[in-house]
């Protein structure tokens, strides 16, 4: 890896899970709501939708929720924990000096392979979070934290499609 | 009463609350892009046995903060009736579950990884987040056309432990084992698939994982605090509170907030279903005592404008509902003052209440005869507010609502 010759190494996974683990805690304790990320950019998104097509907002039952009438879209705890999200992201790649623009992608790929692919990724990452109500994040980690049935069933679903699917892309990521 | 999780809103205003969000988003980020998530090789690598970072920070993720939040319930500090448990739809969970899954490995992030991934200038990271915005564009058109199957095999507020029929504790001690034994398994493949590139765990391995165990069983030796146990906690200040007749709410006061349309009413009929098939006030439903604790929950996905009304033949029952509905956290609850045998006194013609009246009628029994199950079709069922203008003490008061209507990802 020598383009991460001046770049800290990462922490050991187990250390950083149990910060994890400490941060959704304080997250339930403090706010009793736990972590989420896609809800953030769901709002975002609706913010802009509604600063040029209201008009499409009022009729969508589902847009309807967060911007309909004079309901502000970022008018949410949920944006305000996305944008520290990236905030803390930022700040923690900077003391790792690990804040670098570049593609991380497999050795049999160029570019603008990597980027197309990441924009696919995105898309079925995003329709695939809104219908299961939540992402890897609020799902998976606040829900399987609380015992949520259907938070379990979630995460083992998110790991069968990768898994299912590992095969087909082996050349893309080896 | 437990302490947290804190009433926000009310400790720091609407917008002071979204502070300590952000400094929870703070935290969040930080520790995803120390674990290396910001790098998408890192994530796509846990799907070919080579690195299996991602299912050991999320695992160790998930069994600490499940033990710290069971075990703070345990002991009385967190009410975990009012932290957010993502309700089940199960199978549009799964769909969503799987396609997530394509898009992780196509992909290689996830929608709080990539955020993450775009903060330290990962180009892939970018076009992985303007996919994903485009994909929840697409869902918010598309919804619509299977709007059926999104709201379909809804289970509500439910959880492991009610699924496999066992106390909490049992649940976490499982998981926390069944977790510990993948790590060591995790560790084994990473061993002969990665090779000698493949991190050694610390020493602190070992202890710290015993450690969560015994935290486990302790979750499990102490147990949750079931209803009669929570409403020890409280039970000091609301004894006062009934003593005081400051939840007892007089029948012109319900008929008010049954008319009020910034309220919504709901009344808990306590009754046995032969009471209450001969009468009832319009729009109660029948709550029989058993059921008080389980329909708790699915009272808590009320709106916030809710008011509760329990409601007996006389105030008996109504408090013990009263009692075990605040016990379990449920907000806005009161009791209809002398019960339906006051409320029928107060909304009859003075014919009928002479008539009907049954003389030395026993405690919490009907005071007012009737030779017919009329139910709700009685005129003291649904007294028009506009011919009885009654002065009343109002004392309902909306509380600002604690109980979680949205988490997650909001």
């Amino acid at each position: 890896m020598s383009d991460h010759s001046r770049a800290k190494p990462y922490m050991n996974p187990y250390l950083a899970g149990t910060l994890l683990g400490i941060v959704l805690f304080l997250a339930f304790f403090i706010t009793g709501t736990g972590l989420g990320a896609s809800g953030g950019l769901n709002r975002l998104l609706v913010f802009f939708q509604n600063l040029f097509v209201p008009e499409h907002i009022d009729h969508v039952p589902y847009l309807l929720k967060m911007a309909g009438g004079n309901t502000n879209p970022l008018d949410s705890w949920i944006v305000y924990l996305t944008v520290g999200t990236v905030a803390g992201g930022f700040i923690s790649g900077l003391f790792g000096r690990r804040v670098k623009i570049e593609t991380n992608k497999g050795p049999q790929i160029g570019n603008k392979t990597r980027w197309m692919m990441a924009f696919l990724g995105g898309i079925l990452m995003g329709y695939g979070a809104r219908l299961a109500r939540g992402c890897t994040s609020g799902q998976a980690l606040s829900g399987g934290a609380v015992l949520s049935v259907g938070s379990w069933a979630f995460m083992f679903a998110v790991f069968a499609g990768a898994y299912a699917l590992a095969y087909f892309f082996r050349r893309y990521w080896n | 009463m437990t302490a947290f999780p804190l009433p926000l809103t009310e400790l720091l205003g609407h917008y002071g609350s979204y502070m300590i969000y952000l400094l929870v988003g703070l935290a969040f980020g930080a520790t995803l892009e120390t674990a290396g998530f910001g790098n998408s090789k890192k994530l796509a690598a846990q799907f070919y046995f080579k690195d299996l970072t991602v299912f050991k920070v999320m695992f160790t993720a998930i069994i600490v903060a499940c033990v710290l939040i069971f075990l703070s319930s345990a002991v009385g500090l967190l009410d975990y009736n009012l932290v957010w448990v993502p309700p089940t739809y199960l199978w549009p969970g799964i769909v969503g579950g799987l396609i997530m899954g394509a898009g992780f490995i196509v992909g290689g992030f996830c929608p709080g990884t990539s955020l993450v991934a775009m903060a330290t200038g990962k180009i892939d990271g970018v076009f992985f987040v303007l996919g994903v915005l485009t994909g929840i564009f697409l869902f918010g058109e598309t919804v619509g056309s299977f709007a059926v199957f999104f709201e379909s095999s809804f289970m509500g507020r439910f959880t492991l432990p009610e699924l496999f029929g066992v106390s909490y504790g049992t649940v976490v001690v499982g998981v926390v084992v069944i977790a510990l034994l993948m790590f060591w398994g995790a560790e084994a493949i990473e061993a002969r698939v990665g090779g000698p590139t493949a991190q050694k765990a610390p020493r602190l391995a070992v202890p710290a994982a015993a450690g969560l165990v015994i935290l486990a069983l302790a979750v499990m030796l102490v147990g949750q605090p079931d209803s009669a146990d929570r409403w020890k906690m409280i039970e000091a200040e609301q004894v006062a509170m009934l003593d005081e007749r400051a939840v007892q709410i007089e029948p012109a006061e319900l008929l008010d907030v049954i008319h009020n349309v910034q309220i919504k009413a709901v009344l808990l009929d306590v009754r046995d279903e032969r009471h209450y098939n001969q009468f009832h006030v319009h729009g109660a439903r029948r709550l029989p005592a058993d059921d008080v604790v389980s329909t708790a929950r699915e009272l808590m996905f009320e709106p916030a404008n809710t008011v509760f009304i329990t409601m007996g033949n006389d105030e008996t029952a109504a408090t013990e509902a009263w009692k075990v509905l605040k016990a379990e956290s449920v907000p806005n609850v009161y009791i209809l003052d002398g019960g339906v045998n006051n409320w029928i006194k107060t909304y009859s013609d003075e014919a009928f209440v002479e008539e009907r009246l049954i003389r030395g009628h026993d405690n919490d029994q009907p005071a007012y005869m009737f030779d017919a199950a009329i139910g709700s079709r009685h005129p003291a069922a649904e007294p028009n507010p506009h011919a009885f203008e009654i002065e009343f003490e109002p004392k309902v008061k909306l509380e600002l609502k604690r109980a979680p209507t949205s988490g997650g990802c909001g």
